[in-house]
């Protein structure tokens, strides 16, 4: 008998289990080749068989020596489940299991804590989905005609000011502007979130701004997209598609240095700027990017070394909201002429409320648009005690800040964003309008693009390596082999397919209450089936 | 579905006038109430035309106490009108027991007092007792101005007419401006409240149809100004709108239509005006409306208006002569009073037009 010592790793231990057919099995060996992970492998197998060659019965036992496929057990070369080798197998005969006797998480702390990218794999309880919209114009009012009507489907990105400071002068009966007002951008209430050059390859990122590209030129919807932190390529920066573009500021500055030299060559301003205090997969904590997949692009554009980059859980010398405002916020402002609206992006949290406030009562009224990320929202990497453990739902907080804002009749002078989850089992224009409703201008979506490249991650503990490097469908990785596997051309054309369904399904959900401006705040539009989340909502609780 | 109507008129005119130009569109509403606010006053209150008039329906109790908070705040009395209804049986009408109508004098130490401290002062009095009167559960209190004057009731309106003498043509209740409305409303509870027109500081209002960003509405017209209550119908955001636009912000009346039923934003970028349009359309996004709507208004200075949701979801007809203008739901209201006029001068305002008439019954009309 082998020695084994219980403390062993087995298959059984791991998260996956590979299902394999050995009778069925050609032997091509492309599903080890394509395992980016390398947890499968090919071994040789002793058989015992029986075989019957002649025309009648004539049984033979026979020892005989196979190649087979078999699953490593290995806390590092892991099954993750994504399923390539079932996508290449040309027979069927393999294909990863769950199993739901895993120890792996348990087990597998040895070298520190789990990390992990993706999104929570605990708090993935869907609040929007007890919500319908309820309040349909049935007589009261006439329903709208989707495709008849048009539809004014558009979003403040900015400072909007209360009416009484308009700087509005009065010329020959007319009212004229003064002088300056805070920059506005009205553009489409689905922001294609932040994900940085380096936790996307450069195809995927690629594909997302194609996408963003051809949904503003040829289908007419100002999408605009964050550029993530760390920087863009200096090419796009001195071209006019910069205009779609919404630059991020992270804790860690990357790429900061290059967009700072690229503002005298710009031709054109981006579409705002985005301060990132935090984000909802990982609150409270700085960005990651690991040093495999820091490749020689990203050494370039962000200026650094190759080596683990983690952004600091801070902005270094800030200490509180105002003088978030006074140092980032006037200086980003200044530094594109006060011409470019400057956001702030913070993880949702019990104190969201308190920082909108702030932000709202600023007497330089300077903050251009607050986004809320949820605990549902994705990340390229982090420990997984953050996703699981930390954060706050969106839904509630969107809701509470809009309230706040309402009480003292502050609503909509610093448009909210809500992201974090929108569009999780697959409909974000549902949640979008939901979220809409309850007082959000506008959602940002993340996850939902790389699925739509071919991402096969999920909150149910589906691949989620994003951080390793080794991502299967080419998305999340630096190494050239993989990257080949995405198509930029056919990825972003799912993703303009994708928006330009989204847009129809928004007016599918304007036209039966009757709305062809966006229901912002129109909570009483929504119903809910639970109760709970109806009375912390505060619209109807129906049965 | 409401039927609303008006009448701006060269001569005074009686209130059957704007019965007569209602009750043939009662297809069209429910004949649950009648409602009518009148500007410019003949008859009664003719000498008293810079003096606060305050219409209310209350109790015994309710006038008492009225009577005691007037004489408090150094108020003083002068022309009266209290009907002495009509009881004959069988009337259909849910009446209260005192209708007062009702001319002050301000207080003798506020003549000092600004034009605006003195619009201040009419509201602030007549929400106190509107307060008072709401607490105590005896009675409601419509407006409290000078030369206006505001009736409402629950009930058949033809029958309320009788109680109140309206078919008589007396001479004593005549006004040059008449807004009306023949239902109670309301889609929600059957309040006095609830019925339009509704009356601010000197704009009148009353609307035909469903205001869909009713809670965006409210929720922010809530914060802007005190007067900004009761909320009982969602029309009165539409005359809070009219209210602020006009009264607190001051803007020209061209910009109220871009403030209900703001362009599309492609318009807006084809428009000379695009930032002043853009800006009013991000700073006052609470106060759009959405729904199908038609709006007779009247300014403090007499003028009226009227205009249409942005897709003309609500019909609205001018018809005029040459000594009045009304304006109705329904082209059968203006030919039960106005048979003779012609018919080819009626105008059918479009959804991004805005008509007004000034007190020389011109009129004009624009394009938001």
């Amino acid at each position: 008998m082998e020695a084994v010592k219980t403390q062993d790793v087995s298959v059984n231990d791991l998260s996956w289990k590979i299902e394999y057919h050995a009778d069925r099995c050609t032997m091509c060996g492309s599903c080890v080749a394509t395992c980016s992970f390398k947890a499968i492998e090919v071994k040789t197998q002793a058989q015992s068989i029986v075989v019957s060659t002649d025309s009648q019965p004539n049984p033979e036992h026979r020892h005989i020596a196979r190649p087979i496929i078999t699953q490593k057990a290995s806390l590092t070369d892991y099954c993750r489940g994504c399923g390539m080798c079932e996508k290449v197998c040309p027979n069927n005969a393999i294909r990863p299991v769950r199993n739901v006797d895993t120890r792996q998480v348990l087990l597998s702390k040895d070298s520190g804590p789990i990390k992990r990218g993706g999104r929570t794999n605990l708090n993935a309880q869907r609040t929007l989905d007890s919500i319908v919209v309820g309040r349909i114009s049935q007589m009261t009012d006439p329903s709208l005609d989707s495709a008849r009507h048009t539809f004014d489907i558009r979003s403040p990105l900015g400072r909007v000011l209360s009416p009484k400071e308009l700087p509005f002068r009065l010329e020959n009966g007319k009212m004229v502007m003064d002088h300056k007002a805070p920059p506005v951008n009205w553009i489409y209430p689905l922001i294609f979130s932040d994900m940085s050059i380096g936790a996307l390859s450069t195809r995927a990122w690629e594909a997302v701004a194609l996408a963003c590209a051809y949904l503003n030129e040829k289908c007419g919807l100002p999408v605009r997209m964050s550029s993530g932190e760390g920087g863009m390529p200096v090419k796009l920066m001195e071209s006019d598609y910069l205009k779609y573009f919404i630059l991020q500021i992270a804790s860690g500055h990357f790429g900061w240095n290059r967009i700072i030299k690229a503002i005298p060559h710009m031709v054109t301003d981006p579409a705002g700027v985005l301060i990132k205090i935090g984000q909802g997969a990982k609150p409270g904590d700085g960005g990651l990017l690991p040093a495999a997949k820091v490749a020689e692009h990203v050494q370039a554009i962000r200026g650094v070394p190759k080596a683990t980059l983690s952004s600091p859980p801070n902005h270094q010398g800030l200490y509180s909201i105002e003088e978030s405002v006074q140092k980032m916020h006037l200086s980003l402002n200044a530094a594109f002429g006060f011409r470019v609206p400057v956001a702030i992006k913070c993880a949702a949290s019990a104190t969201s409320v308190s920082v909108y406030n702030n932000l709202l009562r600023d007497p330089y009224k300077i903050c251009g648009g607050f986004f809320l990320d949820g605990i549902q929202g994705g990340t390229g990497a982090a420990n997984e005690v953050s996703l699981d453990h930390t954060g706050h739902p969106v839904v509630s907080k969107i809701r509470d800040c809009y309230n706040a804002a309402v009480k003292q009749g502050l609503q909509g002078q610093i448009p909210l964003y809500g992201g974090g989850g929108i569009g999780l089992t697959g409909n974000a224009a549902a949640d979008a309008f939901k979220m809409i409703c309850l007082g959000a201008n506008g959602v940002f979506v993340g996850k939902v693009l790389i699925q739509l490249l071919g991402c096969v991650g999920n909150e149910h503990g589906r691949c989620n390596s994003c951080n390793t490097g080794k991502c299967p469908m080419g998305i999340c990785t630096q190494d050239p082999r993989l990257v080949k596997r995405l198509d930029v051309d056919k990825g972003a054309q799912k993703i303009v397919d994708y928006v330009l369904a989204f847009d129809a399904e928004l007016r599918k959900l304007m036209a039966p209450i009757g709305n062809s401006s966006l229901p912002v705040g129109r909570s009483d539009a929504l119903v809910s089936t639970d109760k709970a989340i109806a009375d912390k909502l505060g619209i109807q609780y129906v049965c | 579905m409401c039927r609303i109507g008006s009448i701006k008129s060269k001569v005074p005119v009686h209130p059957s006038k704007a019965l007569h130009l209602m009750l043939p569109q009662q297809e069209g509403h429910d004949n649950s109430g009648f409602a009518m606010v009148m500007q410019d006053l003949y008859g009664t209150f003719a000498n008293y035309k810079d003096k606060p008039l305050l219409s209310m329906a209350c109790t015994q109790k309710g006038n008492q106490m009225v009577e005691e908070y007037m004489d408090a705040h150094n108020f003083v009395q002068l022309a009266e009108w209290i009907p002495i209804p009509d009881k004959r049986p069988g009337l259909d009408i849910q009446a209260m027991p005192y209708y007062v109508f009702r001319n002050y004098d301000f207080p003798e130490h506020y003549n000092e007092l600004s034009e605006e401290e003195k619009q201040n002062l009419l509201l602030d009095t007549r929400l106190a007792l509107r307060k008072m009167l709401e607490e105590a559960g005896e009675g409601f209190v419509y407006s409290f101005w000078p030369d206006v004057l505001t009736l409402k009731e629950i009930g058949d309106p033809r029958d309320i007419a009788t109680y109140f003498h309206l078919w008589d043509d007396h001479g004593g209740l005549m006004a040059k401006n008449i807004v009306v409305q023949c239902r109670q409303n309301t889609n929600y509870d059957i309040v006095r409240y609830a019925a339009h027109p509704f009356f601010l500081q000197g704009y009148t209002l009353c609307a035909n149809g469903e205001n869909t960003f009713y809670t965006k509405n409210k929720e922010f017209q809530k914060s802007l100004h005190r007067g900004y209550i009761g909320f009982e119908s969602d029309s009165q955001c539409f005359l809070y709108t009219l209210h602020y636009v006009l009264h607190e912000l001051k803007w020209p009346i061209n910009y109220f239509k871009h403030v209900i039923t703001p362009l599309p934003f492609e318009e807006i970028e084809e428009r000379e005006d695009k930032e002043v349009l853009k800006a009013i359309r991000q700073s006052l996004a609470h106060l759009e409306i959405n729904g199908p709507n038609t709006i007779i208004a009247t300014l403090p200075d007499n003028r009226m208006i009227t205009c249409c949701d942005s897709k003309k979801l609500r019909p609205v007809v001018l018809g005029q002569d040459e000594n009045m203008i009304a304006i109705s739901s329904e082209v059968c209201g203006l030919n039960e009073i106005m048979p003779d006029r012609d018919r080819e001068k009626d105008i059918y305002p479009n959804e991004r037009e805005v008509i007004v008439i000034d007190n020389e019954l011109e009129v004009q009309r624009w394009k938001q």
